[in-house]
């Protein structure tokens, strides 16, 4: 079950390469009992990466965590250990991968987290491979796009220089390879190479990404197959309820996920939505309530945004109608309102069209889903909007006046931690409510759920016996 | 326009329907040739009935049966979707996981409203043939990246019937590119980027460390050398942009140099009204009395091409083109609210396209009956007689080169099995 293309020194030797592109399933036995715990050791690995996107880890903290979870669960070691080390390595490595196949096949959901996560560990694993590990790799599977010879083609040097003056490196590079540009649709989303012809012509310093390109894609395809195949299986009993177990552990374990009620309870009316806004909401909901009253409208992705997280907030379907009609005033007709909005508003509650119970959209999704085009307001603050129009809202809306604290808060916004940014939003607005900085949400906890946010404001006027509409003075109000 | 023209009654879409409607033409631009394949049967098709009725996963045999449902339903307009793995109509069937989008035209959607910042001439749903320049401009990038980067050769631009323009590419490559790759395709090109809290919506430059940036990646140069030459013309001369308060405070804003804003401001202040291409060659006047090739001058360099970029490179609706199972009004519909035909448009000659002479459906009416009246009885090619028909003319020469593609492919694996 070798690759035949590798040469091997050994002929008993079955895993030559350190590095496994999964296109051969396992051929060998392996016991019930191995089949279990060297999956749920896979899983750890995985969990913990996807864990790490859901936190906003940058790559370099993501590569350190996976690194360490692999040599503790999954350890894969080069070709300089010995073969009786690296061979049963290898094949817990193979082996496990196949397994966990089985068990995230079964939805597309669960297929797109699962390549996700599979990408990112051979991602980490490649980048962890000696260079001459990574040759072998390239060379027994054929993925490096053609070499080119620039010095060849004055024209094609032209632009290529363009390309790199555009880019981190300034300079040329070594050598650069030719592929169909559906190869790397992540480069040629970000610009990062030169485009002609349909042909992306990609960097030395980039190759690694046809690399990684392939193997997401490879791995897509197949388990798509596998999909298909998957009936057949289902009539080994031994093996179902395993794989539902795996399935199930991997779903639980991070999901950011908010369910209405959580925290604080109590249904909300659309009267109450005025004051909770002032005194509790994040910047993202604040941004599209003041809008609303500002401009009697909302557009599309603002208005689905705003209603799923009144939604959640325990605003029922019914009080959502009143307070989206009071929300538009004269700005439109009954007969409009009546047609078009209501429809969509129970619709987001479930009880039209396919009946969905759409859940709130969390954090993650309100940054990376569509960012806000000309003339709309939704989307994430701290991400979407001008440093500016930023400060100038931190101050105003939110009484944010110390030059520590606004400088802080810009510097995460141009790292790219907008969750942090909100955090700290969090924190100095609820520093006389005892919330401390490095507290979040409480132990700790960034904001990853607008609805969080709320909750857990509400939460702490709730302890602080506060009756409700007395917290004006000491909390942000209008300006 | 006489108020007739605007008319949308049922009858009236019904007689363009039954008279004019080339069903024949738009079967084989989206089947690629004469014997119906999948890539018609399994295609869905949704009416919008008068009275926002949807109707959903319509799917048909052939040319004739979309013309009887079409007469039949008589809606307002029809909009073509994906080819599924199986027929639409069967969805309810199915069971959801084979029921799956494969093939679908690559598109694009380009609306008037997304200029609105950068138009002084109208506003929302408004659309003169001097907004037009904006949507020609859009064009002249958008075919020429699709054509010499990605490629694609079997372009349809087609006029929205209101304000603005379709793009269907009907590739084969396009047809099978993956909604990854779509987003990928969307976002090299996407350029004009936040919302109205945005001042700056072109940020595609590198900042270094030092605060210098970037150049530009080889398929924004050249973006851009064609741009220069319309921002010039559109936005200093004719949209005249800079000329209010309003306008030029905007431009200051998208600056780097607090100085040169400051003098200039000052200086404009005082001179109300100044012409938009004086106050550009101002700046351009403050750029030049910089060190030449100094950090700063190459900041503001930087910075004035960002600005061309801004007011007149394409605003493209993202949501349109990221995803396979997308429903795009088809062609030579007719819009329900100016009663005008959404017809094909040369690229190349764009510029002298005006929304304002495309035929109407009561115009076209009019003419048939004209024809029949003077032949003494109707015939079924009188609709030659129209001005319809250049455009139908259009959309075959399209639909001519996408079969010559199918069949010489069919040709070759005939030749391979001998
Ligand atoms: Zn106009």
């Amino acid at each position: 079950m070798n690759s035949s293309k590798v040469a091997i020194k050994n002929s008993r030797e079955k895993y030559p390469l350190r590095l496994n592109m999964y296109d051969r399933p396992p051929a060998q036995d392996v016991t019930l009992e191995e089949f279990e715990t060297w999956a749920i050791d896979r899983l750890k690995v995985l969990s913990e990466i996807e864990s790490s996107f859901v936190r906003n880890r940058t790559h370099d903290e993501l590569k350190t965590v996976t690194t360490d979870q692999c040599r503790k669960y999954l350890p894969v070691d080069s070709n300089n250990a010995e073969l009786q080390t690296r061979e049963p390595q290898r094949k817990k490595d193979h082996v496990s991968h196949f397994i966990l196949r089985l068990a995230f096949c079964r939805s597309e959901e669960l297929r797109r987290r699962f390549v996700k996560a599979e990408t990112t560990l051979f991602r980490v694993r490649y980048e962890n491979s000696a260079p001459a590990d990574r040759e072998k790799f390239i060379e027994a599977h054929n993925v490096g796009g053609d070499t080119v010879d620039v010095q060849k083609d004055p024209a094609l040097l032209k632009q290529l220089q363009k390309v790199a003056a555009s880019a981190a490196h300034a300079t040329l590079e070594k050598s650069y390879y030719k592929v169909p540009w559906t190869q790397v649709p992540d480069l040629v989303a970000t610009r990062r190479v030169y485009l002609k012809g349909g042909f992306a012509y990609v960097p030395l310093s980039l190759q690694p990404n046809i690399i990684y390109q392939k193997f997401q894609q490879n791995l897509e395809r197949a388990l798509e197959q596998t999909a298909k195949a998957l009936p057949r299986l289902d009539e080994d009993d031994r093996l179902v309820p395993i794989l539902e177990h795996l399935s199930k552990g991997f779903v639980a374990g991070v999901s950011g996920e908010y369910r209405a009620g959580e925290g604080i309870d109590g249904e909300v009316t659309a009267d109450m939505v005025d004051e909770i806004a002032r005194k509790h909401f994040p910047m993202c909901m604040r941004s599209l309530h003041e809008t609303l009253r500002a401009d009697r409208h909302l557009k599309h992705a603002g208005r689905l945004q705003f209603t799923l997280f009144l939604k959640a907030m325990g605003v029922s379907v019914e009080e959502a109608i009143v307070f989206w009609r009071k929300g538009y005033g004269q700005s439109m007709t009954d007969d409009k309102f009546n047609k078009e909005y209501k429809y969509n508003i129970r619709h987001s509650y479930g009880l039209e069209g396919k009946r969905a119970d759409y859940p709130a959209m969390n954090c993650q999704r309100i940054i990376t889903q569509n960012g806000p085009g000309p003339g709309e307001t939704h989307g994430c603050p701290f991400c979407h909007h001008s440093i500016d129009n930023l400060t100038s809202s931190l101050t105003s809306v939110y009484r944010i006046t110390a030059q520590a604290d606004l400088m802080e808060i810009q510097r995460a916004v141009k790292d790219g931690f907008y969750h942090v940014a909100c955090t700290r939003v969090f924190e100095i607005t609820h520093a006389e409510r005892g919330v401390k900085k490095g507290e979040g949400l409480g132990a700790g906890e960034s904001v990853a759920h607008p609805n969080k946010y709320v909750a857990r404001s509400r939460e702490l006027e709730k302890a602080a016996g506060m009756p409700s509409g007395a917290g004006d003075a000491m909390m942000v109000d209008e300006a | 326009m006489s108020a007739k023209d605007t008319e949308c009654s049922p009858d009236v879409t019904l007689a363009f329907y039954r008279r004019l409607y080339p069903f024949k033409s738009i079967f084989t631009w989206l089947n690629h040739q004469n014997p119906p394949t999948k890539l018609f049967t399994h295609r869905e098709f949704a009416f919008t009935l008068l009275g926002d009725v949807y109707l959903r996963y319509n799917s048909f045999n052939n040319a004739d049966d979309l013309k009887r449902e079409v007469c039949r339903l008589n809606p307002t307009r029809f909009e073509v979707g994906p080819v599924y793995s199986a027929r639409p109509r069967d969805k309810k069937t199915m069971r959801a996981a084979t029921f799956t989008p494969l093939l679908r035209e690559l598109v694009f959607d380009i609306d008037m409203t997304d200029y609105d910042e950068v138009r002084t001439c109208c506003t929302g749903k408004g659309i003169c043939s001097r907004c037009w320049a904006f949507i020609a401009a859009a064009v002249k990038i958008l075919d020429r990246i699709l054509r010499e980067d990605f490629d694609f050769k079997h372009l349809l631009w087609v006029y929205s019937g209101r304000r603005g323009i379709h793009c269907w590419i009907s590739d084969q490559s396009a047809l099978a590119l993956s909604d990854d790759s779509r987003r990928a395709i969307v976002h090299y090109i996407e350029v004009i980027k936040g919302g109205k809290e945005m001042t700056k919506k072109v940020n595609v430059r590198l900042v270094h460390r030092n605060g210098s940036v970037g150049g530009l990646h080889p398929m924004l140069a050249d973006s851009l050398s064609y741009l220069r030459t319309v921002f010039g013309e559109l936005i200093l001369k004719d949209q005249d942009c800079f000329e209010e308060n309003k306008g030029w405070e905007t431009l200051l804003e998208l600056l780097p140099n607090k100085k040169i804003n400051e003098k200039l401001r000052k200086q404009w202040e005082a001179d109300l009204f100044r012409a938009s291409d004086l106050k550009w060659q101002d700046l351009i006047s403050e750029v030049s009395a910089l060190g030449k090739d100094s950090a700063e001058q190459n900041l503001m360099m930087a910075a004035l091409e960002d600005v061309v970029l801004q007011y007149t490179y394409p605003r493209i609706d993202s949501e349109v083109s990221k995803h396979r199972n997308h429903l795009l009004k088809a062609p030579f519909c007719v819009h329900p609210a100016t009663g005008r035909v959404c017809v094909p448009i040369d690229p190349a000659r764009v510029s002298d396209f005006d929304p304002e002479k495309v035929p109407t459906v009561g115009q076209l009416l009019r003419e048939l009956d004209g024809v029949a009246a003077q032949n003494g009885e109707p015939h079924h090619s009188d609709w030659t007689k129209t001005s319809l028909k250049p455009y139908v003319d259009m959309l075959d020469q399209h639909v001519a080169k996408l079969m010559k593609v199918v069949r010489e492919q069919n040709r070759a694996e005939a030749e391979r099995q001998f």
